[in-house]
């Protein structure tokens, strides 16, 4: 009898319908339960690559060499929108919230662009992105921006730090990629991220023509400080990586407000 | 009836899921580049497994019989998605590089095939002590693949450098081919011929007996 009941279509359903619910309510306490803490971390870890781009932070410590935490390095901050197309700042973007990744897929606030344009195979780009100042008392400290490229297999993400001269690399850091570990994976690598550092941007042209190469030029040749190691084994990652500073810091990127900002200062970008 | 030390020791090296039924092989190619992945890796799927094994015992006399896989999977993708929620909360960076994989103990064979081939046949207690087992079966041999791979492919342990690289200015020139996921195939296979030189009584009877060549008597 028990065996003839456990197996009615009544029983099926009841325990399907049972099941269901228990298991649902679960899941969905525990999503909204831990909701917060996971948006925290979030931001947090955001903050993090930020301040690590900019060199800010010990790529394996949550604190600064002074013993400041990402809070409070991370105030010295202001986040600013900027319409790319003109370098202008955008105020009625809300900046914590706002994804200029998000923005990028949706065709109402982006632009599709050429192949010649897009040597960063970004396909489309967003029209308002962030960029986040540290002013100084008399200037501009550090300039740090979202970049991302096409590397080997995928999309490479990060930020790239100017210095206050707007025209040198204080850093670059990646957040999330798909390179092959030990060769394109390597772009994680602390040395050679370090080796950003100092590098030029920009040259009397005002193009910006960083390269990655087998064998840096002499430090006599004025070409030597556009110039960074590339990384063995992964050309296509270098490529990316090369391509996607060029194309971020030129004028289908951030160029138009690097442009703004260095003539009219941090008052009026 | 199996005794519960017989239920929680077997699983390690007797009846191991990895090395005697190799189940789980999937996961376990993917999660042993860094042994701090594969502790956490190890840590969800011995909670998923247990609390699984647990729960299919608890309804296995109600659910019936043409369901019960359905009721499984939901049971196993409910804890799943508790643990890789929590996960998210309380170590955020290492939930980034598990990504997918944590999602991917729903499909695990072990937790699947113990709740189908013990749970739902044995009482509460030793159901949970099986999954736990087994789950450990699992564990050891994910850390033992972790123990080669990570000082071999990038000269460190749990993050710490053991073995200087050439990139950081040292000797050692890592061997890509441990960061890929080919390696682990090759490591597993090792462990289980180790296994079965040491334990004989796991060696498999071979299928078929391959017949004598007599063409090369006709060719002289």
């Amino acid at each position: 009898m028990a065996k003839l009941d456990k197996d009615s279509l009544a029983n099926t359903f009841l325990i399907a319908v049972f099941l269901c619910l228990v298991c649902s309510i679960v899941v969905s306490s525990m999503a909204v339960a831990l909701k917060p803490i996971q948006q925290l971390n979030k931001e947090l870890d955001q903050k993090k690559n930020i301040l690590r781009a900019a060199g800010m932070l010990p790529a394996d410590q949550d604190v600064s060499a002074d013993g400041r935490s990402i809070e409070e390095l991370f105030a010295e901050f202001t986040v600013r929108a900027v319409d790319l197309q003109t370098g202008e700042y955008v105020d009625d973007v809300d900046v914590v919230t706002y994804d200029p990744i998000r923005a990028a897929k949706d065709s109402s606030t982006s632009v599709a662009l050429s192949p010649e344009e897009d040597i960063a195979t970004l396909r489309r780009r967003e029209n308002v992105s962030l960029v986040y100042l540290k002013a100084t008392a008399t200037g501009i400290d550090k300039v740090v921006m979202p970049v991302r490229g096409y590397g080997l297999w995928g999309t490479l993400y990060g930020y790239l730090a100017l210095d206050g001269d707007l025209n040198t690399i204080a850093g670059l850091g990646f957040y999330q990629h798909k390179e092959t570990p030990g060769l394109g994976g390597e772009v994680d690598n602390s040395k050679w991220k370090a080796s950003w550092q100092g590098v030029r941007l920009f040259n009397d042209m005002g193009q910006p023509q960083v390269k990655l190469v087998k064998q840096r030029s002499a430090s006599t040749n004025p070409a030597a400080s556009y110039e960074v190691d590339a990384l063995s084994g992964a050309t296509f990652t270098t490529k990316g990586v090369e391509n996607m500073v060029n194309y971020w810091t030129g004028d289908d990127g951030f160029g138009a407000y690097l442009k703004r900002l260095r003539s009219n200062g941090l008052a009026q970008g | 009836m199996a005794t519960q030390k017989e239920v929680l020791i077997d699983p390690i090296f007797n009846n191991n899921p990895i090395a005697l039924q190799v189940l789980g092989i999937c996961s376990a190619l993917a999660v042993t580049i860094n042994m701090s992945t594969t502790l956490v890796m190890c840590l969800a799927v011995i909670f998923v497994c247990t609390m699984s094994n647990l729960a299919v015992s608890l309804v296995r006399n109600r659910v019936p019989t043409n369901i019960r896989i359905i009721v499984q999977m939901t049971i196993i993708s409910s804890l799943v998605i508790v643990v890789d929620q929590v996960l998210q909360a309380v170590a955020y960076d290492i939930s980034k590089s598990l990504s997918v994989f944590v999602g991917l103990i729903i499909t695990n064979c072990i937790v699947m095939g113990r709740a189908e081939a013990f749970a739902m046949q044995n009482g509460p207690w030793l159901s949970a002590l099986d999954g736990f087992g087994n789950a450990l079966g699992y564990s050891v041999i994910l850390i033992g693949v972790a123990l080669v791979r990570e000082p071999l492919g990038s000269g460190t342990l749990l993050g710490y450098e053991i073995i200087p690289t050439v990139a950081n200015g040292g000797w050692y020139v890592p061997n890509g081919l441990l960061l890929l996921a080919p390696s682990a195939f090759f490591i597993i296979g090792l462990f289980i011929w180790a296994i079965r030189s040491w334990k004989t009584d796991q060696v498999e009877e071979p299928e078929f007996e391959i017949a004598p060549n007599g063409q090369y008597k006709e060719a002289i």
